[in-house]
């Protein structure tokens, strides 16, 4: 229980990624869904930063005097990550708006009725 | 000095490539130089595929940095055989892909699609040469991403929210992948799956390494569209253009599938992750699910392609099947069916695609007598569906061979009766196909029909006839499959 | 009326410097935090705010497809040469330490030229998904998919 402020940033993943992940499923509307995969996202990269932290360790750029920096390599995965994010946030949203001229909705539901009439 | 640098060259060349198909705007040029650069791609493959039976592992250091500081791409048997896999069916559909192309997709679209096709085979390549486990999610994403967008070029406008629906899925297979990979890194420092083979089997106390595993199953089975993780095949392969589902069909899930084979008996190989959890029971009833439903599934479908796609479950679920009995036997089935299932879909979709191409339709409905109208392509659509039944002489029966002999070996013969009656099921669609095809009387069709064209028929027979060869003389790929098994087994990979 | 004449001022003063700024993040990824991502998203940010008090066809005058286009290729290309050029120099792909005469100056040319190559890229990218979206006219709306 000690641990317990040490822990806040790995509950706040916990709670994002179900946050995510409740949003992507229970919302019908297709730009909802797309927001719930980014705070889905989101709490992966939190994920990998709250490791890369080194206690009493600084920003990882070289600088004369200091001794302990944090681990580098899991912010450029983060980076990485957060482009990859971009691109299906871009390609996602791309098809939404391709469906809202196919359909003339952007509703779950909606579309699936659409659908089983063809 | 190309020899040395050829498991780099392999990814660059359509890397590089790839792009340059953007600034070549026109069509038919475009489709020359991606056929040209999925033709080089095939020998590179065969050639390290020759070089890592005769010489063994082949290690190529990126930027010249060692492992496990740099990344690395590490070739055994197992990677170079699915190399030659994704290259073979690249090389394949290229020449397919022009006349369907032409037919499907908008003319001012056509670099577009191209671009995004040899970035596919881009990422599935790198997926399968690549020694760290972080990128190989990059290449994992490269190859989801340009598939998304290949998807949605469909004419049908139920291709939109098939594509839309595999992005909802597969970014989350993904991001769950690299919450497992974050995990392992966690407790361990390391991302070379080298590395994480020796690190990973000391710590496997540790609850973190097991939320690590869970996380990389779930994900990796929503890639490969495990049941009941596979709701986004049958839309994805249904609407999508002919030449798309060809090639997703016969790649993107086998890549997915030697993923998790690395997963589990590289990273956790040496303790024999599949006996030490009761993983093992869970992956063969999930592959028996499959089996079943996808099987059962199939026979209600009125579109073509559809019921395709659901026996591509059921396939999956034999692949699993095999990868789950932890036995050499099995291993090797499994291993041998995803070279196998690539030959025989590849060939059921080109037909279909054929099939589309001269008649607009792949509706089971509008297929009446399409057996003697077409008869090359339907002949090479019985050979796939005969492939896929499992009938002896095609390559199809030698998987399920391997399969009941590997269950019979562990002393389950249960689940060798369950496979023969999936087996069963299999023949009641390919049946009610071939039908409709031979048995019915034909359609009037109102416009004169020319014969298929060659750029069709031609890449189709040579899958059709690869499964009859290799469903007669198995021995390269049970050679190949027997060795990666064995080397898989023998702990750490 | 006067919020225009405020926003046209103030963006046209504005969007020199967030280039700039841009370019600045750009070459100075190695000692401080920046690099070639961040810097494409400002540099495209400052098209985007262009786009967005001007107009779309305005950026499209100052960047038309075909350049945008042309930049992305250009991005990728470069990037992947510079990891070719350390095969053709002898060492493996994107090994930088023969790309100059010392092992330090080679790793700094080559993480230099790759940077480059990713912001180019990025910013060519953002700038592409933006003028799509924003630039699609209301005709197109029903050009789509309409019967099928």
């Amino acid at each position: 229980m000690e641990q317990f402020p040490g822990l806040v940033p790995y509950w706040a993943i916990i709670v994002l990624m179900m946050m995510g992940l409740y949003i992507v499923i229970a919302h019908g509307n297709l730009i909802k869904k797309i927001v719930g995969l980014n705070v889905f996202q989101v709490s992966v990269f939190l994920l990998y930063i709250t490791m890369a932290k080194v206690e009493g360790g600084t920003a990882p750029i070289l600088a004369e005097g200091i001794k302990l920096y944090s681990n580098p390599l899991p912010h450029v995965l983060i980076l990485t990550a957060i482009v990859v994010g971009v691109a299906t946030t871009a390609l996602g949203l791309a098809l939404v708006v391709r469906i809202h001229n196919a359909y003339g909705t952007i509703e779950d539901e909606e579309i699936d009725k659409l659908e089983d009439q063809t | 000095m190309i020899a040395q640098h050829l498991p780099i060259l392999q990814i660059v060349l359509p890397l590089m490539a790839a792009p340059v198909c953007m600034v070549i705007r026109h069509p038919h040029v475009v489709w020359i130089w991606a056929t040209l650069i999925a033709f080089l791609c095939l020998p590179m493959s065969i050639a390290l595929l020759m070089q890592v039976m005769a010489e063994g592992v082949i290690v190529y250091e990126l930027g010249g940095w060692a492992a496990p500081w740099g990344i690395e791409y590490r070739i055994d048997k197992l990677n170079a055989f699915v190399l030659v896999i994704v290259t073979a069916i690249g090389a394949v559909v290229m020449p397919y892909a022009k006349r369907t192309v032409d037919a499907e997709i908008p003319m001012s679209r056509v670099y577009l699609f191209y671009t995004m096709l040899l970035l596919c085979e881009t990422g599935l390549l790198g997926i399968a040469i690549t020694g760290d486990a972080f990128n190989l999610f990059v290449f994992l994403e490269i190859s989801s991403l340009s598939s998304y967008v290949l998807i949605s070029l469909g004419k049908d406008r139920r291709c939109l929210t098939a594509a839309y629906r595999y992005l909802i899925m597969g970014t989350i297979g993904a991001t769950f992948y690299i919450i497992g990979v974050g995990l392992m890194y966690m407790v361990t420092g390391t991302l070379n799956i080298a590395d994480l083979a020796i690190l990973v089997p000391e710590m496997v106390e540790s609850r973190t390494i097991h939320a690590a595993l869970a996380f990389l199953t779930v994900g990796l089975a929503l890639k490969a569209a495990l049941f009941p993780l596979h709701m986004w095949l049958p839309n994805a392969y249904a609407y999508a253009p002919s030449a798309v589902t060809v090639f997703l069909a016969a790649t993107a899930t086998k890549v997915a599938i030697y993923a998790f084979i690395r997963v589990v008996f590289t990273i956790f190989g040496d303790i024999d992750i599949l006996a030490a959890l009761p993983i093992r029971y869970l992956l063969m009833g999930l592959a028996i699910a499959a089996m079943f439903a996808g099987s059962a599934v199939a026979i209600y479908q009125n579109n073509a392609k559809r019921l395709l796609a659901y026996s591509s479950v059921a396939q999956i679920g034999y692949m699993i099947l095999g990868i789950s009995m932890d036995s050499v036997t099995g291993v090797t089935a499994g291993i041998v069916h995803l070279f196998n299932h690539a030959l025989m879909k590849g060939a059921l979709f080109m037909a279909l695609g054929a099939i589309m191409l001269q008649t607009g339709s792949v509706d089971l409905r509008d297929m009446r007598g399409i057996g003697h109208r077409m008869p090359l392509t339907m002949a090479a659509f019985v050979v796939g569906g005969l492939s896929l039944i499992g009938v002896p002489l095609t390559a199809g029966f030698v998987s399920k061979w391997y399969l009941i002999q590997a269950a019979l070996e562990a002393g389950w013969w249960p689940l060798a009766v369950l496979i023969v009656f999936s087996s069963l099921l299999a023949v009641i669609y390919i049946w009610r196909i071939v039908e409709i095809a031979y048995l019915q009387p034909n359609l009037e069709m109102p416009k004169a029909r020319e014969p298929e064209p060659m750029s069709l028929l031609i890449p189709m027979w040579v899958l059709a006839g690869a499964t009859i060869y290799f469903g007669v003389d198995a021995t390269t790929t049970l050679g190949i499959a027997g060795l990666a098994a064995q080397a898989l087994l023998a702990g750490g990979g | 009326m006067k919020q225009k004449i405020i926003l046209r001022v103030i963006s046209k003063f504005l969007i020199p410097y967030i280039l700039l700024f841009a370019l600045y993040v750009q070459w100075h990824g190695d000692f401080g935090p920046g690099g070639g991502f961040q810097a494409g998203v400002i540099f495209a940010a400052g098209f985007i705010l262009y786009a967005m008090i001007f107009g779309v066809a305005a950026v499209r005058e100052v960047l038309p497809a075909a350049a945008t286009r042309v930049l992305l290729v250009i991005g990728v290309l470069l990037y992947t040469g510079v990891g070719v050029a350390g095969i053709l120099l002898g060492g493996n792909f994107l090994d930088y330490n023969v790309l100059a005469d010392t092992r330090t100056g080679g790793q700094h040319v080559g993480i230099v030229l790759v940077e480059f190559g990713v912001g180019i890229t990025v910013a060519a990218s953002v700038i592409t998904i933006f003028c799509t979206f924003a630039g699609r006219r209301p005709e197109e709306y029903k050009e789509d998919y309409g019967e099928n």
